[in-house]
């Protein structure tokens, strides 16, 4: 397989020419970026709030009032008070509350005659059952602080105290891990959904059978689409990372060397899999959905970057192995929050030079040197 | 054979290919020589693009040999390559990139460098007369600039092998004309050309045609000869009295005429045998009517070849039912333009055009792009608003009935209308469903138009990949299925096959439009 560097720049210009003669090409490597940035920074926002909390206080009783005052007290709640259960169910319904905790008229009497006969009950709105979880949970912690006040006789002594500390992300500013997040999902629609049109337009417009009929080689036509596309996507990423940084105070800790090393290896991916599907299905619409499929749906929801990849079931958490995004969500996440933690980073690197390596490698056995096939 | 073998540029043995099993080219043999044009002739889905892909290094053959300038076209490509020029049927130009660019695209691909690419652009660009254009987009040229800028970019490199598929579709006549004078002056000096038609009357300029159809190869050699071996077999048929379409059915069932076509108020027969002629009362052409021998044309011999044209009674016809015009619609009028204008702005796209069409008339609206014809089709049909005077179809006003009036047309659109990713059959059946027809009214209408339009190959097929030729019968056949009384065609690029132009005899009114011919 032999290059010309002669034939490789002419054919580099030209998708240089057609790339910045398409407006739309243009409007996805650097308006969409900028706009996913500030979705993902700033509309997004997975910071834990205060729970909304009806109680429905039948009781007057000393004991209610005690557990009522510790609800009122826990910094994660925010508690409505009212003695109207048909209120409060009227509120949960309406979705105002998130849930609605009910002490009944003779709860005071039934602790005073212990051996558990005392009960409060705890309606969550099911329908949203992680907020249902956070409020039951929330609860839980609440009733046994009130029960540990209770056998103590006193609020609890300061013998213990937590000073928590987050470590690499000390404000836990959710944005901080979204954007690098978010970066990789739009390096993925960069690298593979723009890649995944360049190969089939030819074959729709019939310039592939003059390209072919030159004597251009297999090598200089691959490599004709993934220079100008890696460029165009490392100038998204320079702009990402300037926007993420100087614009949303995004903090960066690692070496932008690095950084540069672990895009590259990412694009390789992205790139690879966007030319494959357009070389095979020879069609610009039928590679746009596949590309959408199968590059940027799992990107955002298989690659850890919003959903915890631990939480996932087995199989899907398996699958995530495959998807080279995971690795470059993980590489990002660590370079801006934590630095060079080179353990983490050495598996994403050797990771995505596997996959880039692979799907690289895919598209140029498929690059065809004739009509029907190689 | 009387030529030296370092003539012969291109050489097929038992040359043949398939796709997916189904043949393409059955065991062509063949000898292309230099210096000359050679014409690949056939109608659409006779071979001919296959054939240019599989010297070009493009397809790999399944069987029998090929040798381009003694090479191999798949074994010895990278060596080919650059002794070969192809120019592929979209010319396979970038339209993002100007005239210039194009050219120095290919000039690098080509290795065409240094003070050669100077000499080679000026020669080229002064050639095709696009000196003026360099800065333009390729997108924007005319349909003849894009195949003279296709052209340069082909003969960058000098090739000595010039392979062009079909390189006058939706050109108008006078760009076809210069490119058949550069080709010309091409071959002239030395060149091995071979240029690919379905234009008969482009074909018997050529030095030697290679005429194709269904991939098989019916004749090679020289256009003349074959024509000389008509002889005496074509006639004209004049001073007709009488319709001259019912003349030519009569005449298309004689045993000794196994063509025939309508010619102005002439029509023109082939016999089956020289000296062999119909009997003239038999035609009821009318007193004044005569037989005369007029020069064979190559078409003529293409038809001999394969065994006599369509008979005389349209497999259309005999589906269709005869329109009947309701009473009150003159018979002479059934399409009417009176003072017919259309402006956008100021610009004026049709000034008060007048005309009428009879019932059972063809009537062609002819003309060079932008002449208005389209603009005249679209009010005609309701789909565009009268500016100014009247549009009537079968005695309805456009203006006032457009709706009711449209019930009563059949409209084949430039494009074809087709849904490309949808097969045949099921092309067919959406057409007939938005028809309103359903159960078995529907089976019976498809199996009609499959048998009528001989679409049966190609029912599990693509639309978008079937061959132009039977595009348009698809499209005619989805056009046709509500049996309405009036047909519009307009269809500004050539390619009409036979059978369907001798079909479209059987509407009550057609029209059609064309940039050229």
């Amino acid at each position: 397989m032999s290059i010309s560097l002669r034939r490789l720049a002419a054919l580099c210009r030209k998708e240089s020419y057609q790339i910045v003669r398409d407006p739309s090409s243009i409007l996805i490597a650097f308006v969409l970026p900028v706009l996913l940035l500030f979705i993902y920074g700033y509309g997004i926002n997975l910071d834990a709030n205060r729970v909304r909390l009806g109680i429905v206080q039948q009781d007057g009783g000393a004991e209610a009032s005690r557990l009522v005052q510790t609800l009122q007290a826990s910094p994660y709640i925010a508690a409505s008070l009212s003695t109207s259960e048909s209120a409060m169910r009227q509120q949960l319904q309406l979705g105002e509350v998130r849930g609605v905790v009910i002490v009944r008229s003779d709860f005071s009497a039934r602790v005073r005659q212990g051996q558990g006969a005392a009960t409060i009950q705890l309606l969550t709105d099911g329908a949203e059952p992680n907020t249902a979880n956070f409020v039951a949970s929330y609860m839980q912690g609440v009733f046994q602080l009130w029960l540990n006040q209770r056998q103590s006789g006193q609020p609890p002594a300061a013998t213990l105290s937590v000073q928590p500390r987050y470590w690499f992300n000390p404000t836990t500013v959710s944005r901080n891990y979204l954007v690098p997040g978010s970066i990789s999902v739009i390096m993925t629609i960069i690298g593979a959904l723009l890649t995944s049109l360049v190969v089939a337009r030819e074959w729709e417009r019939g310039t592939m059978e003059a390209l072919l009929s030159t004597p251009v080689t297999r090598a200089e036509l691959l490599l004709s689409k993934i220079i100008p596309y890696y460029l165009l996507g490392m100038a998204a990423m320079s702009m990402c990372v300037l926007v993420a940084t100087l614009v949303m105070g995004v903090p960066l800790r690692g070496s932008l060397w690095v950084l540069f090393v672990v895009t590259s290896l990412f694009l390789g991916s992205a790139l690879g899999l966007g030319l494959l599907l357009s070389t095979t299905t020879r069609n610009q619409f039928i590679a746009a959905q596949f590309a959408l499929t199968a590059a940027f749906l799992p990107a955002i929801m298989l690659s850890g970057f919003v959903f915890e990849i631990r939480s996932m079931p087995l199989a899907v958490q398996a699958v995530t192995y495959l998807i080279p995004a995971r690795y470059f969500v993980s590489a990002l996440q660590t370079l801006f929050q934590a630095g060079e933690i080179w353990p983490v980073l050495l598996i994403n690197l050797l990771f995505l030079l596997l996959s880039a390596a692979f799907w690289l490698g895919l598209t140029a056995w498929r690059t065809p040197r004739r009509l029907d096939g190689n | 054979m009387s030529t030296a073998d370092s003539d012969i540029a291109i050489r097929l043995r038992a040359l043949g290919h398939a796709f997916a099993g189904r043949p393409a080219l059955h065991a062509l043999d063949a000898d292309i020589r230099r210096g000359i044009i050679t014409g690949l002739v056939g109608p659409d889905g006779a071979g001919k693009t296959t054939l240019l892909r599989l010297m070009a290094g493009l397809l790999k053959p399944d069987s029998g040999s090929l040798q381009v300038e003694g090479l191999d076209p798949v074994t010895a490509g990278d060596a080919l390559r650059t002794q070969l020029g192809y120019m592929p049927q979209k010319f396979g130009l970038y339209e993002d990139l100007t005239v210039l660019e194009n050219l120095t695209l290919y000039a690098d691909l080509r290795g065409v460098t240094g003070a050669v690419r100077e000499e080679s652009f000026q020669r080229l660009l002064a050639f095709t007369d696009l000196a003026r254009f360099t800065e333009r987009l390729a997108g924007k040229l005319s349909g003849g600039m894009k195949q003279k800028l296709g052209l340069a970019c082909t003969l960058l490199g000098s090739p000595r092998i010039l392979l062009l598929d079909e390189p006058c579709v939706g050109v108008d006549p006078i760009s076809r004309r210069e490119l058949w004078r550069m080709v010309s002056s091409l071959a002239d000096g030395g060149m091995a050309v071979l240029w690919s038609t379905s234009y008969l009357d482009e074909a018997e300029l050529c030095g030697e045609v290679l005429l194709m159809h269904e991939g098989r190869l019916q004749y090679s050699g020289s256009p003349q000869a074959l024509m000389d071996s008509m002889q005496g077999r074509s006639l004209l048929l004049q001073g007709i009295a009488g319709n001259r379409r019912q003349v030519l059915r009569r005449a298309l069932r004689c045993p000794q005429v196994i063509d025939g076509a309508l010619q102005g108020h002439a029509v023109r027969l082939v016999l089956r045998t020289a000296g062999e002629l119909p009997d003239l009362a038999s035609l009821d052409a009318g007193p004044d009517a005569s037989l005369q021998a007029v020069k064979p044309r190559l078409e003529d011999a293409f038809i001999d070849l394969l065994g006599g044209g369509p008979g005389g009674d349209s497999p259309l016809a005999e589906h269709m039912p005869p329109a009947r015009l309701p009473g009150g619609v003159d018979a002479d009028a059934v399409i009417v333009a009176e003072q017919l204008t259309r402006r956008f702005g100021d610009f004026v796209a049709t000034d008060h055009v007048n005309f009428r069409i009879r019932r059972g008339e063809i009537f062609g609206l002819l003309g060079p792009n932008g002449a208005g014809k389209s603009t005249t089709f679209k009010m005609m049909c309701g789909l565009l608003p009268v500016s100014s005077g009247a549009a009537r179809v079968m005695g309805l006003d456009l203006k006032k009935s457009a709706s009711q009036a449209r019930q009563q047309i059949g409209y084949m659109a430039q494009k074809f209308a087709l849904y490309s990713n949808l097969s045949v059959a099921q092309n067919l059946e959406f057409f007939s469903g938005i028809y309103g027809l359903s159960g078995v009214r529907q089976r019976e209408a498809v199996a009609d138009m499959v048998r009528v339009f001989a679409l049966q190959p190609f029912l599990a097929m693509n639309a978008g990949e079937l061959p132009l030729g039977f595009k348009q019968r698809l499209a005619l056949a989805c056009a046709l299925m509500h049996q309405h009384r009036c047909c519009f065609w307009t269809n500004r690029r050539r390619g009409w096959t036979r059978s369907a132009a001798a079909n479209s005899g059987a509407i009550s009114t057609a029209w059609w439009t064309r940039a050229s011919r």
